[in-house]
């Protein structure tokens, strides 16, 4: 009779601490339900933030990195003496790797038509070290910048590369919009 | 500021040279001085865009998209299914056999396939940072992985630890053999995921950092890439995984303490045996966790002198501890906060200011050229602290809280007839009823 009673003790006490364990754990997910949202998330670079420091390159988990230039072909002035594929100072306005920026030549210039030149990124080379972002943007129509590829990139819950962005250019995007492509993506008015 | 400089530069220079071609070409000049300042602000480009007469057609910008909505939820629901099978084999199947292949899965999928994104353990982080944040709505995904497991626990145990957690699985397949901890290092080494999780939620909340899944020792491997200190890190766990069973689950794995608390109150907690207890004490040497309690002597705990005085002194000193661990929060805040970039930065700034002419810091050279002023970066860097400064009171309570009550757990002492799995820190691994000699 004595341990019937206290085993009727214990199992109300725990059925009461269960249901409310249950009740809490039904109040954290109401309260973070009421602030859902059905896409998912990704992390994205905003090319108007960015300042080209050139961490991208060198903290991605990926080796090398996902983040890689595009080129938005809309904003491409076609130049021959192209701030983003040549060198400054280089010796002449052709294909030479002495008078190449990028690192590991994964932008190709093909002769269009006098005077223009169309460039492309290889994706394959690309390294995400910008570059060519520093020099397109400083000295051209900014159409050379950085994106974080999808299909590369691990989507990881917090994206190593924003943690050290000195100008906070990589944030959380819904996955539906998930490029900030220049040329379709505007600068947002301050 | 700027512009006048180039003007005012550009009329002495003109007046210097005489009119003619010179001179026009200076106009030119003067218009594309005045018009580069403008031409980041209105977006025109510098070059315009060529009309080609060759034909020659744009290629447009390819981006792949991203992994789709449906894959995530996908992922849910492996992780339901696996959640209910390893229930079903440890509660109804009390099989090691099925639990250890549904673990081998989740290695392969969560692990090895997913490379350990998304995980319920780093969620606590999202489920944080959504109440913390306004501008964080947390994903459905992210949402049920956090609750999924949290809530098949508190019915029936930690079956999520046996084999639905990539980090315990790959643990679990290099036990070769285990030691047994004494107690009192057992319970000094659990107070770690409380301070784990307390500094998570800490981090999580200021929008300092994920610390999870930074310091995530297994995700490297599941990758099979990482930095190299977190390969070393990893190797090591898995190491010393091979003597002291799954360390991280147990000594420092955050999402433990929640589990461990639903855990404790779960409706079908596993038993052992399937009948009767024969005190054979098989089933305890076969835990690799310590997680078996021992019948109690009675003798021994009269002996021992332990007895409510001790207990009511235990409780009443809790409330010390609280004060303790808010005190030491309170001084650690400032130290805390430095992981944050904004506050470590306006202390860099404040403290060493010629680091201003440092050209190679870029942090220091990006916020120089962003436009903000110091005084603004301060002014956020002193909300930031203040958050820390409230969160690791808290934090710190919480601590003191803990450590209390653990105290006060050393002596309680319940009566127990039998061998029997400590709710909190059995992992529902079935192990032990392989060894239970008492057919069904």
């Amino acid at each position: 009779m004595e341990t019937n009673k206290t085993q009727n003790r214990r199992k109300f006490i725990q059925n009461g601490v269960r249901l409310s364990l249950l009740l809490s754990l039904g109040t954290v997910s109401a309260a973070a339900l009421r602030r859902v949202t059905a896409d998912d998330y990704v992390w994205q670079i905003d090319p108007f933030e960015c300042t080209q420091c050139g961490r991208c390159a060198t903290e991605c988990v990926k080796k090398p990195s996902a983040v890689k230039c595009v080129h938005a072909y809309a904003l491409c002035g076609y130049c021959d003496l192209c701030g983003g594929y040549l060198k400054p100072g280089a010796i002449a306005r052709d294909t030479g790797a002495e008078n190449q920026l990028c690192p590991t030549a994964a932008i190709e210039r093909r002769f269009i038509e006098e005077p223009y030149f169309e460039y492309i990124i290889n994706e394959d080379l690309c390294i995400g070290c910008a570059k060519c972002v520093k020099g397109c943007t400083s000295f051209g129509n900014g159409s050379l910048h950085l994106q974080i590829i999808h299909d590369i990139c691990d989507n990881c819950n917090e994206c190593a590369i924003a943690r050290v962005c000195p100008s906070n250019a990589i944030k959380r995007v819904k996955a539906s919009e998930a490029y900030m492509v220049k040329g379709d993506f505007k600068k947002p008015k301050a | 500021m700027k512009k006048r400089f180039h003007f005012q530069y550009i009329l002495r220079l003109s007046k210097s040279l005489p009119f003619g071609e010179v001179r026009r070409g200076f106009f030119f000049l003067l218009l594309a001085f005045c018009l580069l300042p403008f031409a980041s602000f209105t977006q025109q480009q510098r070059f315009p865009k060529p009309e080609f007469s060759t034909g020659y057609e744009q290629p447009s910008t390819v981006v792949p998209e991203p992994r789709a909505l449906a894959f995530e939820y996908f992922d849910v629901a492996v992780l339901l299914i696996v959640l209910s099978l390893t229930t079903w084999a440890v509660l109804k199947k009390r099989s090691r056999q099925y639990v250890l292949w549904l673990s081998l899965f989740t290695l392969a999928y969560f692990g090895f396939y997913r490379e350990g994104c998304i995980c319920s353990i780093g969620s606590i982080q999202n489920v944080t940072l959504s109440f913390a944040n306004p501008n964080y709505a947390i994903s459905v995904t992210a949402l049920l992985f956090f609750v999924l497991p949290l809530a098949f626990t508190l019915f029936f145990g930690r079956t999520f630890c046996a084999g639905a957690c990539p980090l315990g699985a790959i643990q679990d397949v290099v036990i070769m053999k285990p030691i047994s901890l004494p107690k009192w290092l057992n319970k000094t080494l659990g107070l770690i995921p409380y301070l784990y999780l307390s500094l998570a939620v800490l981090f999580a909340a200021t929008g300092t950092d994920f610390i999870i899944c930074r310091y995530d020792p297994f995700v490297g491997i599941f990758r099979m890439d990482a930095k190299f200190h977190m390969v070393v890190l990893g190797i090591a766990f898995l190491l010393m995984g091979m003597f002291v069973a799954r360390p991280y689950c147990r000594f420092l794995c955050p999402y433990s303490v929640l589990l461990s608390w639903m855990s404790r109150f779960s409706r079908h907690h596993m038993t052992i045996t399937p009948s009767k207890c024969i005190q054979c004490k098989l089933c305890a040497s076969s835990c690799p966790f310590d997680a078996i309690d021992y019948p109690t002597n009675e003798k021994e705990v009269i002996k021992s002198g332990l007895g409510p005085k001790r207990f009511l002194t235990y409780a009443l000193v809790i409330p010390l501890w609280m004060a303790i661990g808010v005190f030491v929060g309170a001084k650690s805040h400032t130290f805390l906060s430095k992981a944050n970039p904004d506050v470590y930065l306006a202390e860099l700034l404040i403290s060493k200011p010629e680091i201003k002419n440092d050209k190679d810091n870029i942090d220091v050279q990006t916020f120089l050229s962003s436009g903000k002023t110091l005084e603004m970066l301060v002014k956020e860097a002193e909300i930031i602290r203040n958050k820390f400064y409230i969160g690791s009171m808290i934090a710190g309570g919480f601590m003191g809280l803990v450590i209390g009550m653990t105290l006060l757990n050393t002596v309680v002492f319940r009566k127990r007839q039998d061998y029997e799995p400590h709710r909190g820190n059995c992992l529902s691994c079935a192990r032990c009823m392989n060894y239970c000699p008492v057919e069904k």
